[in-house]
């Protein structure tokens, strides 16, 4: 993967798969201590402990069409390299949280990448999930949910394109107001 | 430089985007709509999924193509990624791989505005890929 939202999309793609009604992605940067955190969150059918145990060995996965699931142990893989890691905890039945995190300063950190592209991609190609996104910096934080975006459209989809353009910018606008690091 | 947008805004330009809309004939029937569905696992993103997902809802705008762009996960090739299951309205789905901007261009003059098949074709027996997806 060549940016953290590439890796995001992925993660959230696990989501969706196990049929999550709402997810949120939060982000939070910490230059002061060093910590870029992103944290992954879903209310869909989970996992078991034990499964959650094995599941960034690239030889665990629940799909049929490739014997390997590459998504988690990428990931993983990525957060180490910069001295930071993986942890996931699961319940069946109720969801899972994915919590990757990096060492902020570190060369290997890959960079976020096109985050707005990535939120509003996901919420335009599926109307009936509610998408939270969360930015938290040291300045301020910005909160995006496609709940909110749905009042205000009153009935007009998202993945108008004229709605897509529109909430793009809107988002990269406001992360630029919170001085996101890239 | 302006103001921060916010959601107030999108309320201001939700009308003329109504307008728009209704000007389409189709918008309110999807059947007959084009069906774009990219493939979003792992090996699609990593090798441009989103991309060639960003390239067909702003070109399919632009040229005024009806379309309905959505993700699915996996479908099962992940050696030809990105993959992508074009269905034409009434016509059965066709699967396309290796798909880059380009290519994807082609999908739309060629195949989706002429019916004109393209390179690149994954034969597939379609119900194995509905039966991966039911099981993913
Ligand atoms: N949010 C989630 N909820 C429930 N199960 C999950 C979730 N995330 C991952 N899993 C389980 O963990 C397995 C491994 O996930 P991972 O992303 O590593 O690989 P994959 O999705 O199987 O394949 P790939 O990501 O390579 O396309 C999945 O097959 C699924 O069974
Ligand atoms: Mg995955």
């Amino acid at each position: 993967m060549k940016d953290l939202s590439m890796h995001i999309l992925d993660i959230v793609q696990n989501s969706i798969t196990a049929d999550a009604k709402r997810i949120e992605v939060e982000i939070t940067e910490n230059v002061s201590s060093d910590i870029y955190r992103i944290v992954i969150s879903d209310d869909g059918k989970g996992m078991t402990a034990d499964f959650v145990e094995k599941v960034t060995d690239p030889y665990v996965t629940s799909r049929t069409t490739r014997k390997v699931g590459l998504g988690l142990p990428l990931l993983k893989q990525n957060a180490e390299r910069t001295g930071g890691n993986l942890a996931i905890t699961s319940e069946v039945g109720k969801g899972t949280v994915v919590k990757a995190e990096f060492r902020f300063g570190n060369i290997d950190r890959l960079p976020l990448g096109d985050i707005a592209g990535t939120i509003v991609l996901l919420a335009a190609a599926n109307l009936n999930i509610r998408f939270i996104y969360k930015h938290i910096t040291e300045k301020d934080k910005y909160c995006f949910d496609t709940k909110e975006v749905n009042e205000m459209l009153e009935g007009m989809p998202i993945s108008e394109p004229g709605v897509i353009r529109f909430l793009k910018e809107m988002i990269k606008e406001n992360l630029q107001e919170i001085n996101i690091a890239g | 430089m302006g103001q921060v947008k916010s959601l107030a805004d999108l309320r201001k330009i939700k009308d003329d985007l109504r307008v728009k809309m209704s000007l389409r004939e189709n918008s309110n029937n999807p059947e007959s709509l084009v069906q774009i569905k990219v493939a979003m696992a792992t090996c699609g993103i990593a090798s441009g999924a989103k991309q060639v997902m960003d390239f067909f809802i702003e070109e399919l705008e632009k040229r005024n193509i009806q379309a309905v762009v959505t993700q699915t996960g996996c479908m099962g090739y992940c050696f030809a990624e990105p993959t992508v299951e074009i269905t034409l309205p009434g016509q059965a789905p066709v699967v396309y791989g290796y798909v880059d901007t380009k290519k994807a261009d082609d999908i739309i003059e060629k195949y989706i505005k002429s019916g004109e098949l393209v390179d690149g074709i994954i034969p597939v027996n379609y119900e194995t890929i509905e039966n991966n997806k039911e099981e993913k």
